[in-house]
């Protein structure tokens, strides 16, 4: 698998990173080496072996449904670049 | 089963539309899918956010268990296959109302498989058409926050509280192919989830919303391209969604046009559906297995526990009233059609059976037929729903309990019911306050009848003459006399008796 220059401007923009021309070109190399890199595993015969999803045979653990958290609005805005009436603020998004 | 005959007729032939609902429930639950926040409707924007929910770095989702468990009984509900392995996936795509920059999902692996619905067309008549709904798959997910846009002139606010509620996306197959069929369905469905407790079905707080995919195509011939109208709050509007939709792709189609697969919105106030301007990649969601869940195994015990939990279901109930409890096919419709009317009916049999020491078979007809006309009417005229009705089943009972032992007759009890609903006092207190009892002592009712009879010598003639209907008019003028307290059946006889 190879990636070319429009993939990695196509990536880059799903992500909402900004690359200029020129950081976007060296990273078609970039990402190719990786990519060729990592491939190398397909070398492995899985055959019938289950994806491995923990390093430690784990189950995922449940939470009992009661209200625990919640009600720290000053800290969930604290961050925010602008806040208004306990709401986040941002430019207008209307479709 | 029946095949549906709905068709558009278009310029060139006829048309049939083909229907599938994706439906996002709000899963009934205290906390989050996967933080302690509240849920709760209503609350001031931004206090039921915890700092998983507002995404913060370095938080770790920890799935709730009621939710699972909740989505697992409706699976259940719907005779679905419930998958004991099931994954979260993370669904990528950058909005204001999503903080993580991905909602967690199911695509890959959901928790519940095929399973099937049985819609009846017409509701009220349950001797009409059935159709069998195949449903794809339910998964659990996260919900988004929420934006408004109309506070600030170049802002937009966000409010977290929905973000992160668990949502339940229940996928039917294509299988309808009329509007009344994808109303028939969301009503169905709506009314499973009620009973099963997995969601309010409040569809005007969004706790249930559809999103309509619609097609058409030749009768017979292979699917067309569908559009997928978003976020339909309504059974009505859902109906008008595929009517309207189904004919506008009717006209794309005959102009010699292409429909585009694409999304839509409804505008309920305009009647029609309008394309939502998206960039081409919207869709390029890149889902991947979520790295901060393990996979959800689902044991034995626990699937158990699900089944055990599970209410008797509509069709279920629906079937023992008519079959167990003798009721029409109407009546155990109407009042299967909603869990908290089934309740209702049934707190009231079971009182009923208690007081007057029968079986609630022996007391289902009269409650029902009460229950329907009496209360229903009434309820209607005050404007309010059995939930917040004056007279709650326990009064009801004592009310019918007194008109199946004689002690006051159907037209008295009318009277008692408006009383009671006024006051709030209960039955056998009213009746014996305003002296309501009904009267067999055949003495009062004789010379009753003996004065109608004298006061109406020319009627008697007609009567004797053969003019039967006038046995009637008798009847009533002593009960009138009796003010309305005579047993009916003792006045017939004495009536019959004094014109023999």
């Amino acid at each position: 698998m190879s990636i070319d220059l429009q993939t990695v401007k196509k990536i880059a923009s799903l992500s909402r990173i900004s690359v200029t021309d020129a950081e976007a070109e060296a990273m078609v190399p970039e990402l190719n080496n990786i990519l060729g890199w990592v491939e190398q595993l397909g070398e492995v015969d899985v055959t019938g072996i289950e994806p491995m999803t923990a390093v430690i045979p784990n189950h995922q653990r449940l939470r009992e449904d009661a209200v625990t958290d919640g009600d720290v609005r000053d800290k969930v805005l604290a961050n925010a670049p602008q806040a208004e009436h306990g709401f986040f603020a941002v430019p207008k998004v209307i479709e | 089963m029946t095949e549906s005959t709905y068709r558009i007729q278009g310029a060139t032939g006829e048309w049939e539309v083909v229907i599938g609902l994706e439906v996002h429930a709000q899963v009934t639950s205290q906390a989050k899918l996967f933080s302690g926040a509240a849920t709760a409707f209503g609350a001031e924007p931004n206090t039921q956010v915890s700092l998983v929910d507002a995404a913060m770095p370095g938080m770790l989702p920890v799935p709730n268990r009621e939710c699972i468990r909740q989505a697992v009984r409706t699976g259940m509900a719907i005779d679905a296959q419930i998958n004991k392995w099931s994954r979260f996936d993370r669904k990528n795509y950058f909005y204001a109302d999503l903080p993580q920059g991905y909602q967690i999902s199911q695509l890959y692996h959901p928790i519940v498989g095929e399973g099937q619905i049985e819609i009846t067309l017409d509701e009220k008549n349950p001797d009409s058409s059935t159709k069998t709904i195949g449903i794809e798959r339910i998964h659990v997910e996260q919900d988004a926050g929420k934006l408004m846009h109309d506070q600030h002139p170049t802002r937009s606010y966000v409010d977290l509280n929905r973000s992160g509620v668990a949502l339940m996306e229940i996928v039917s197959k294509p299988d309808m192919r009329s509007p009344a069929e994808a109303g028939a369905y969301l009503s169905k469905l709506r009314t499973i989830l009620r009973y099963v407790g997995s969601c309010d079905g409040n569809m005007d707080q969004g706790s249930m919303r559809a999103d309509v995919n619609v097609s058409v195509r030749r009768p017979g011939e292979e699917f067309g391209t569908r559009t997928e109208t978003k976020n339909v709050n309504s059974v009505r509007f859902v109906m008008a969604v595929v009517e309207h939709e189904a004919s506008r792709q009717v006209d794309v189609l005959e102009a010699g046009g292409k429909v585009v697969q694409e999304t839509r919105l409804y505008d309920p106030d305009r009647n029609e559906t309008r394309s939502m301007r998206s960039k081409e990649d919207a869709h390029d969601y890149r889902y991947f297995p979520d790295p901060d869940l393990l996979p959800l195994e689902l044991d034995d015990a626990f699937l158990e526990e699900c089944r055990q939990s599970l209410p008797e279901l509509p069709d279920a109930k629906r079937q023992r009233y008519e079959q167990a409890l003798g009721l029409s096919a109407y009546n155990a419709a109407t009042l299967t059609a909603d869990a908290d009317t089934a309740r209702w009916f049934e707190a009231l049999l079971a009182e009923g059976a208690r007081i007057q020491k029968k079986s609630e078979g022996e007391v289902a007809k009269a409650s029902a037929n009460w229950l329907l006309s009496e209360l229903y009417g009434a309820l209607n005229r005050l404007g309010k729903s059995l939930e917040d009705s004056p007279v709650g089943p326990e009064e009801g009972a004592e009310l019918l309990a007194l008109v199946a032992d004689g002690t006051i007759s159907g037209t008295i009890a009318k009277q008692v019911f408006e009383i009671m609903l006024e006051t709030g006092d209960r039955a056998p207190k009213i009746v014996e306050e305003k002296g309501l009892k009904q009267t067999s002592d055949t003495g009062a009712i004789e010379a009753a009848v003996a004065k109608v009879l004298a006061d109406n010598g020319d009627k008697v003639e007609q009567y004797k003459a053969g003019k039967d209907a006038l046995f009637g008019f008798f009847v009533g003028q002593t009960m009138k006399a009796m003010q309305g307290k005579a047993n009916p059946q003792v006045v017939n006889e004495l009536i019959k008796k004094a014109l023999a």
